[in-house]
This record gives structure tokens, C-alpha cells and sequence, in this order.
């Protein structure tokens, strides 16, 4: 008998070994995947997007020796008392609950000594953030756990959510297995349930009531604070638009590659846009209502290094907001850990059930044994040091386009490397001037 | 008695002036007049003063109450007394949809009857209605108590925490893991002191109420629940 040779065993693409795997663990276990984190999947984003730096049109300014600022204003439309920071990256709010006592301290001292805010989260204003934030963000969530009138008075701004990046149009969820006393007192629930946290305000819908929200927060707090309005990358234009309408100081878009504490995972890969997608369209929505830099806008989801806060900035946002890269600065999915994750089933950089509270690093768990491992001090020197080096990356990055500060980058500083991202981020395939959906370009 | 004319001197003057007020003051009982439905009277009031408002009022009367009390001689918008912390609010007339809205503690009293998601998110606040009230009141209420003396809408009580609530009149439907309960005698003796307070014990007798809590079933996420999610 003749030895025909076969055709060698082919793996579908439509139904992938990842694909598959997930299809037997929903057939055991009768639930949906529930992870941290944002989207894995490869999306359009800032490293589509390059700078074209100076040329015999341009001059650039001397890297070192010319001044490059990088300080930023927000709040400036309304607020009596607007907030000034050194640089434009923030730290976006992650609940207390999802994160430790002491992470939460960490992001405290980090930003602070770099000069930026911090933000609080689902579950309420801690002692620890407070105490060790120069300027604290206090988000106004729809579970309102923890909400109290003096502590929207000690914060420094507050953020009405409307959504996050990770899940447009979600609410929240903390798994029992965080639930400690502490946890469970602030947020007036028993111990060890699943908490839901609402994906829409219990006493508001829609843009006009919006308006009279804001209008009461003010008035409890003396028009004194900046107002910010936060939303996930669905619709960034109107949602932009009626932000501004409602009376916002701030808007915060975030994008579909934001970090969540815990969502199900098809609502994070299936669910709102890439914020380089997001950001031309509010920009627009500002520019149309001439409020661009007016209204400030912060933008977040994958924000990783100062080559991507250069290019939001470019694209005409006024700061960043990271959450992720924080956590990883603090010590979070550190290759250090590997044995632990392996005995979680995972790796390092893979590790995302921070909804288990068994986090190694100590930073996304209520365990005390856990959460005693993370050192504040010493991680809220990681994340200055962090902060310090996208600020001066970024700051590289404007020098050689002949910017004497961050917020002087411009559309016309970019070029994009695949027609998508030219026709997302509204600038010109490079080596070309042509920006797909504008203009005929050569 | 002080009088603030709010057509005359504006909101942001209202609210200056009474968060200008602490425990020591001796300017403790204040009339507004001409509220015309304004929005965010009398917010974040932190001193034990008492406030009547002559009118009705729009968005979110007495919201995030402390100490104070504050009577409407009228009816109020949307979320009177959101997320009061503690004091009394009292509402002569009707209420519109999220009266008591995530309130944490103190006492909302509506003489009229409130609308929908009366009490929605309520985190430790006691509410006592004298009429009827809309349809997902209490969902997702956290603690506290709700007296109703007439009826309640549809799907009173969804996804409840450990609120409790009593009903005098009929229920439409019940939400999501809402039940009702033994009325054992603490809650007898709970009942009358609400009503009490509530001003209206002259109404109704505990005995006549029906308890109604969570059935805790959908405290953890169970696969077999799905269907009530
Ligand atoms: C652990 C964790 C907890 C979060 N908690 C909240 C929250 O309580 N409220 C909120 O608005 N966003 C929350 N977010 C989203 C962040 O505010 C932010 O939008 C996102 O992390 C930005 O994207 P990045 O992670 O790619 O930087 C959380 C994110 C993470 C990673």
C-alpha cells in the first residue's frame, strides 16, 4: 500500500484554541468569563500614530535647555476653585474594594509627589487616599456607596461616572470574596455578598437631569469644586456635547482599552471604542461648541508611556488619565511573582482575576496577609518615578516638534501608519496627505 | 422667624446663607417663600435648623440633608432628600419619582403619594408615605425602612438588600428575590414608632401592615438564577 502524504492537521481561525478552550469552560462551569483589566485584543491606538518632528519648516527647541512645560489647568469654566497641576497625567479612580488600602495609599503618594491627582472610586473616599493625596478626585457613582456630603467638601474635584471604557453602559461588581468588614461597612451591605454596583444613577437620566445634578452638587459644595462628567468611548461626540450642555468643567473619555476591577470579559472586548477613535470626535464636539480647552478634556484607556500622552495631547486632549500602567508601576503582574501566578493558574502580565482577592503583588485584594506585602512608601516611589518618565518622554517628544509646552502639539505634528488609524485619529497616512473620510488627498 | 424670599434673593444665596448656619446659631427656624419649583433648595444643610419651604419645589429638595428639618408646605420633584445623611424632611403634598434616593439615615415623610423608585438604593434612611407609591420602589434598597399606608406599583422591592418594608394596602407586583415576611413583634414595635415618627399613627396601626424583605437568594451569583437577573 502507497503512502499518501496528508494534508498536515489545520487549526481553524473562526474556531481558535483560545476559542474553543472558552467554549468548554462555559460548558462547565454554566458562566460567563469575569476578569480585570481592559481589552487584550489589538486595537487602533497610539502606536499607529507617529510625529514627524522638526524639519527645515519647523525648528525644533534644545533638548534640556529650552523650557517645555508641561503644567495644565482643569475646572476653569466654573469652579471657584480650579485645580493647577505640574503634569497632565492622572490617576484615574479605582474603587477601594477592587484595590488595597495601602495600593490606594501608594497612588496617593505616587501622584503627589509628581505633582498630580489622584481619584477615588466605587466604595467611597478612604482615609488612606485622602490623607496622602494632594489633590483627590471624588467620583459620584451611580451605587453612590459611601457618598456623603463631607466628603464631596474635602475633595478637591469631583466626577460625576457615567461610564467607564472597559464596560459603556455596565455597572459594577465586586465578588464576595473582597467583601471585608471594612469594605462591607462603607458601603452599608453584608459581608461576603456579590455587590452590584448600578449602571445608572438612581435619581437621574438623561442630559436635562444631568444639568440639575450638577446644579445641586455645586450648590452642596459652594461652586467651589471643578465639576468633571466621566464616560466610556461609545458615543464621544454627543456624549462630549451634552456633557458641556450639562454644565461639566471637565469630560473625561475614556477608551475600550481601560482597565475595569472586574466585568465580564465579553463586555470588555465587544463593548465601546478605541480611544484613539474617541478623541478627534470630542475634540470636535468642543471645537463645534467653542469650548475646546475651555471645557477640558482627559482622556484614558492604554495609556502606557509619554509617546502616548504626547499623541493624545496632539489630537487636542488636555490630560491623560492612566489606571493599569499605574498598577503595574506598583508592582502589579511583575515577572518577580511568577511562581505564585503559576500557582494561580496564570503568568505574569497575564493575571487578571483581581476579582478573587488572591492577588500576589498585595495591590488588588481586601486579604490582609496579602495586601501586608505591598510596601505604600516604596511603591509610591515607583509610580513618581514612573510619572517622571513619560513626563519627560513626552516632553522629548515636543521639543523636537518646537513646542515650549505640551499642549502646543497638534493634529499637524502626527502622521498614521495604517489607513484605519489616519481615518480614526483624522491625520494623514504618512508619506501621504490624504486622511480617509475628509479629503482626496495624493 | 427669618424669611428668605428665594424669587427676590436667588438660590445660591439661600444655600450660602444656611450653610453659613452652625449648632451655636440662634436663627434656627427659617421660611423660604416664592420657591416656584427651583431647583436644589435648601442642599447640604449641616445644622439642626428648621426650615419650612412655602411652595413646591422642583429637583432635589433638601438633598443631602444633615441635622436639619425641612418641611414643604407643597409638593417636591424628583429625589427630595437624596442621600440624606440624618434630620427630618417632610413633604405635605405629593412626590415625584426617587424620593429618598440612596438617603443614609434621618426621616422622609410624604404626606401625598410619592412615585416611582421611592427609596431606590436607600442605604439606612427611613421613609414613611401616607399615600400610594410608584412601581420599582426600593430597588436595590441597601437598609433602612419603608412605611407605605396605601399601595405600592409594580416590582416593589427588586434586587433587595436588607431594607425592610412594610405595605398597608395591596402590592402590584414584588421584584426580583422580594418576599414577604413573618411580621414578628420587633417589627410590631418598630412599626409604631415609624408611624409615629412619621406622623401618622393617627392613620393606621402597625397589626394592619404587611412585611416584605429580601429572600437573600440572589445575594451570590447562582447560574440556576439567571433567569431573574
Ligand atoms: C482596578 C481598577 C479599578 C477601577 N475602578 C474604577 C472605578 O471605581 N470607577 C471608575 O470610574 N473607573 C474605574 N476604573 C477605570 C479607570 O478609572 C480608568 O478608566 C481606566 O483604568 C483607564 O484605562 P487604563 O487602565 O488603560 O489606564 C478602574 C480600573 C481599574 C484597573
Amino acid at each position: 500500500m502507497t503512502d499518501f502524504p496528508h494534508t498536515p492537521p489545520k487549526q481553524s481561525w473562526t474556531f481558535s484554541n483560545d476559542v474553543n478552550a472558552e467554549i468548554r469552560r462555559a460548558a462547565a462551569t454554566g458562566i460567563y468569563d469575569i476578569r480585570g483589566g481592559g481589552s487584550k485584543r489589538r486595537l487602533p491606538h497610539f502606536d499607529d500614530l507617529l510625529f514627524l518632528g522638526a524639519s527645515i519648516s519647523r525648528y525644533p527647541l534644545e533638548g534640556y535647555r529650552e523650557k517645555c512645560a508641561t503644567d495644565i489647568w482643569l475646572g476653569t469654566r466654573f469652579a471657584k476653585k480650579p485645580i493647577h497641576l505640574d503634569i497632565p497625567i492622572t490617576i484615574a479612580g479605582m474603587s477601594f474594594g477592587a484595590l488595597s488600602g495601602p495600593a490606594k495609599e501608594a497612588l496617593g503618594r505616587g501622584a503627589s509627589e509628581a505633582g498630580t491627582s489622584t481619584t477615588t472610586g466605587d466604595g467611597g473616599m478612604t482615609e488612606e487616599e485622602r490623607g496622602h493625596s494632594k489633590t483627590l478626585v471624588y467620583q459620584y457613582l451611580p451605587s453612590r456607596y459611601g457618598m456623603n456630603p463631607d466628603d464631596l467638601r474635602r475633595a478637591d474635584a469631583i466626577e460625576v461616572v457615567v461610564g467607564q471604557g472597559a464596560k459603556p453602559g455596565g455597572g459594577g461588581m465586586l465578588l464576595g470574596q473582597k467583601i471585608s468588614d471594612r469594605v462591607a461597612m462603607m458601603r452599608n451591605l453584608p459581608k461576603g455578598i456579590d455587590q452590584r454596583s448600578a449602571c445608572r444613577h438612581p435619581d437621574w437620566t438623561g442630559p436635562d437631569d444631568l444639568e440639575i445634578k450638577i446644579l445641586e452638587i455645586r450648590e452642596i459644595t459652594e461652586w467651589e469644586k471643578p465639576i468633571y462628567v466621566k464616560v466610556g468611548g461609545a458615543r464621544p461626540y454627543y456624549d462630549t456635547a451634552l456633557a458641556v450642555k450639562a454644565g461639566a468643567d471637565v469630560v473625561v473619555l475614556d477608551g475600550m482599552q481601560g482597565g475595569t476591577a472586574a466585568t465580564q470579559d465579553v463586555f470588555i472586548e465587544n463593548v465601546g471604542m478605541p480611544i484613539l477613535a474617541c478623541i478627534p470626535q470630542a475634540v470636535k464636539a468642543l471645537q463645534d461648541l467653542g469650548m475646546h480647552r475651555k471645557v477640558q478634556l482627559i482622556v484614558s484607556g492604554g495609556i502606557r508611556t509619554g509617546a502616548d500622552v504626547a499623541k493624545a495631547m496632539a489630537l487636542g486632549a488636555d490630560a491623560v488619565a492612566i489606571g493599569t500602567a499605574a498598577l503595574v508601576a506598583l508592582g502589579d503582574n511583575d515577572p518577580a511573582l511568577e511562581a505564585e501566578y503559576q500557582k494561580l493558574g496564570t503568568t505574569a502580565g497575564a493575571y487578571d482575576d483581581w476579582h478573587e482577592g488572591k492577588d500576589p503583588a498585595g495591590i488588588t485584594t481586601q486579604d490582609p496577609d496579602l495586601f501586608k506585602r505591598f510596601d505604600p512608601i516604596l511603591g509610591g516611589r515607583r509610580l513618581k518615578n514612573y510619572l517622571k518618565v513619560m513626563t519627560l518622554e513626552a516632553q522629548t517628544i515636543a521639543r523636537a516638534c518646537g513646542k515650549n509646552h505640551l499642549h502646543n502639539l497638534e493634529p499637524e505634528d502626527l502622521c498614521a501608519l495604517t489607513i484605519e488609524s489616519a481615518a480614526m485619529a483624522g491625520v494623514p497616512l504618512a508619506g501621504t496627505s490624504w486622511i480617509p473620510g475628509r479629503n482626496g488627498g495624493f | 422667624m427669618q424669611t428668605f424670599d428665594l424669587a427676590a434673593q436667588g438660590l445660591r444665596a439661600l444655600n450660602q446663607t444656611l450653610h453659613g448656619l452652625n449648632g451655636t446659631t440662634n436663627q434656627t427656624a427659617w421660611e423660604i417663600v416664592n420657591p416656584k419649583g427651583s431647583h436644589a433648595i435648601a442642599v447640604g444643610l449641616d445644622a439642626p435648623i428648621d426650615v419650612t419651604v412655602k411652595g413646591s419645589t422642583g429637583y432635589y429638595c433638601a438633598g443631602m440633608n444633615k441635622q436639619a428639618t425641612v418641611r414643604v408646605k407643597g409638593s417636591v420633584g424628583p429625589g427630595v432628600a437624596e442621600n440624606m445623611m440624618s434630620g427630618t424632611v417632610i413633604v405635605d403634598g405629593d412626590a415625584s419619582q426617587y424620593a429618598g434616593a440612596t438617603g443614609r439615615g434621618g426621616l422622609l415623610v410624604i404626606k401625598g403619594n410619592a412615585a416611582s423608585r421611592c427609596g431606590i438604593s436607600m442605604k439606612g434612611i427611613d421613609i414613611v408615605v401616607h399615600g400610594n407609591i410608584g412601581h420599582m420602589s426600593c430597588f436595590m434598597a441597601q437598609s433602612g425602612n419603608l412605611v407605605v399606608l396605601g399601595d405600592a406599583g409594580d416590582a416593589l422591592g427588586d434586587s433587595l438588600y436588607e431594607a425592610r418594608l412594610f405595605v398597608r394596602g395591596s402590592v402590584k407586583s414584588l421584584g426580583a428575590d422580594c418576599i414577604e415576611k413573618e411580621m414578628r413583634p420587633e417589627h410590631l414595635e418598630l412599626l409604631a414608632d415609624l408611624l409615629k415618627r412619621g406622623e401618622a399613627d393617627h392613620l393606621a396601626k402597625p397589626e394592619e401592615f404587611k412585611r416584605y424583605g429580601s429572600a437573600r437568594k440572589l445575594y451570590n451569583f447562582n447560574v440556576d438564577n439567571a433567569s431573574a437577573y
